[in-house]
């Protein structure tokens, strides 16, 4: 599995980016976590707004800091 | 960071700890005004300015649904809709400015074209409620009201200038699949959304009342005088409006995202105060950079001061908010109206790095017009700003 966490570096993204790390951490699920911070890369998603989460290369937030058990449910299946 | 950058900068602060002067009489002033300076923002506008200010950002950011501007933004929303949008919208939409590049580089390939894109890109950061707040209470309402109209109106000129100029390269934009901000469901109507933030306006405008000249009297001096018991009042309205109208989990948002805002903009400022006051002195006061220097180049309303101002506000970067403390110095120094009104609209719209990844973003050509076309129209605003001011 495949995560991308998109945002060009401000408090909010980061805290994104945590809280992917820890769910993905605790559930045990093998996946690669990469942080996109280059403003042409976010742009190709086509998100408006950021943080955005991409799963496999699917977006699955844009806009906000998603919660854990929000994040818990798009990497279970 | 990486470690190269890192020892840089211990050097740099070990040689200017070594070798300034720090017993001179001029840097002992400017010191000693850096932090006069701060105090002034400490006792004058943290209370009663600032932090009703952040309330207000946060609740804006909270309350107000990014997905219901953004989707005049997309690739088939009607362009005079996506340009009033687009101006106006610096402030719901930019009080962090971690969004506006993404977004714009969104809009951009994806969504309503160039004119829209630049528009906001513009008017993002220029119309944003705090700058705007802290500008009027800090240099004067009416700066803080040619702010904010001339930002709207430029983002609106811009966007159509780049629009025009570059109509062949619209046609090429990708079409693709857009995502925007999941809509929440909200349990208020429009209109109790609007009497709240109206509530924390008002908070915002009858604590931060200034007192009137001394000796007048009819109605400012009434409310002068009444100012503490209508912000009373208004708290009380607006703690029922809360506890009525808003669920628990919406009230804590506000709190973190106001608390946000407050982390992230408080020791920029700060230290933007600080360096506003070592350089430039409180009015009336002169530290490091001698005020002759200052009213030579910005000084008067010359068609060269302006530009001047214009172009050096491009090419610097302000972190928010730090224009207001470095115009306040800068004006006290002996810059002119006109020209600080032209480094205040080009100045957080754009810096050097900013105009780096915008280059990024729409190549090399369109980035220098939309430089220039802010350029240009920023002096003219200063110039015409001056005339009237006198």
């Amino acid at each position: 599995m495949e995560i991308k966490v998109l945002g060009p570096g401000c408090l909010k993204c980061e805290q994104t980016e945590k809280n992917v790390k820890e769910t993905v951490q605790e559930s045990g699920v093998a996946a690669k976590i990469e942080k996109v911070t280059d403003v042409m890369e976010i742009a190709k998603y086509g998100v408006f707004g950021t943080p955005a989460v991409v799963v496999d290369g699917e977006v699955k937030s844009v806009g906000k800091i998603p919660d854990k058990d929000e994040i818990m449910t798009w990497i279970k299946n | 960071m990486k470690e190269r950058n890192k020892l840089v900068i211990i050097l740099l602060v070990f040689a200017a700890s070594y070798a300034i002067p720090w017993d001179h009489n001029t840097i002992r002033q400017s010191g000693l005004e850096a932090f006069m300076m701060l105090r002034d923002y400490a006792r004058e506008h943290v209370l009663t300015c600032l932090i009703p200010a952040f309330f207000i950002a946060g609740a804006i950011e909270v309350f107000v649904s990014q997905a219901s501007v953004l989707k005049y933004f997309g690739a088939t929303a009607k362009k005079i809709l996506s340009y009033s949008v687009a101006s106006v919208s610096g402030t719901v939409l930019a009080v962090c400015s971690c969004t506006v590049l993404p977004l714009f580089a969104g809009i951009y390939n994806r969504g309503a074209g160039i004119g829209p894109a630049t528009a906001f890109l513009y008017s993002g950061p220029a119309v944003n409620v705090l700058a705007i707040v802290l500008t009027a209470r800090i240099l004067g309402w009416q700066l803080g009201l040619a702010r904010a109209i001339g930002a709207v109106l430029f983002a609106i000129i811009t966007g159509r200038l780049m629009a025009l100029i570059f109509r062949k390269d619209d046609a090429a934009r990708t079409v693709g699949q857009i995502y925007l901000p999941d809509e929440e469901e909200k349990g208020r109507s429009l209109m109790q959304d609007a009497l709240f933030m109206l509530t924390l306006v008002l908070i915002l405008i009858f604590a931060a009342f200034a007192r009137p000249a001394t000796g007048s009297t009819g109605v400012w001096a009434t409310i002068f005088i009444a100012k503490w018991y209508i912000t009373a009042g208004l708290l009380i309205v607006l703690g029922l409006m809360l506890k009525n109208w808003f669920v628990k989990e919406e009230r804590t948002h506000w709190v973190q995202s106001t608390w946000g805002f407050m982390k992230q903009i408080f020791p920029l400022l700060g230290a933007g105060v600080m360096v506003a006051g070592f350089m430039l002195g409180r009015p009336g006061h002169s530290a490091l950079i001698p005020e002759h220097y200052i009213q030579s180049l910005v000084g008067g309303n010359s068609l060269w001061a302006n530009l001047f101002a214009s172009v050096s506000g491009a090419l610097m970067y302000f972190a928010t908010l730090t224009e207001v403390p470095i115009l306040q110095g800068l004006m006290g120094a002996g810059m002119g109206k006109g020209p600080a009104l032209s480094l205040l609209l080009a100045g957080p719209a754009l810096s050097l790095p900013n105009i780096l990844v915008i280059g990024g973003v729409m190549g090399i050509k369109k980035t220098a017009a939309f430089c220039i076309i802010i350029v240009i129209l920023s002096t003219i605003a200063g110039m015409s700003y001056g005339l009237i001011t006198g």
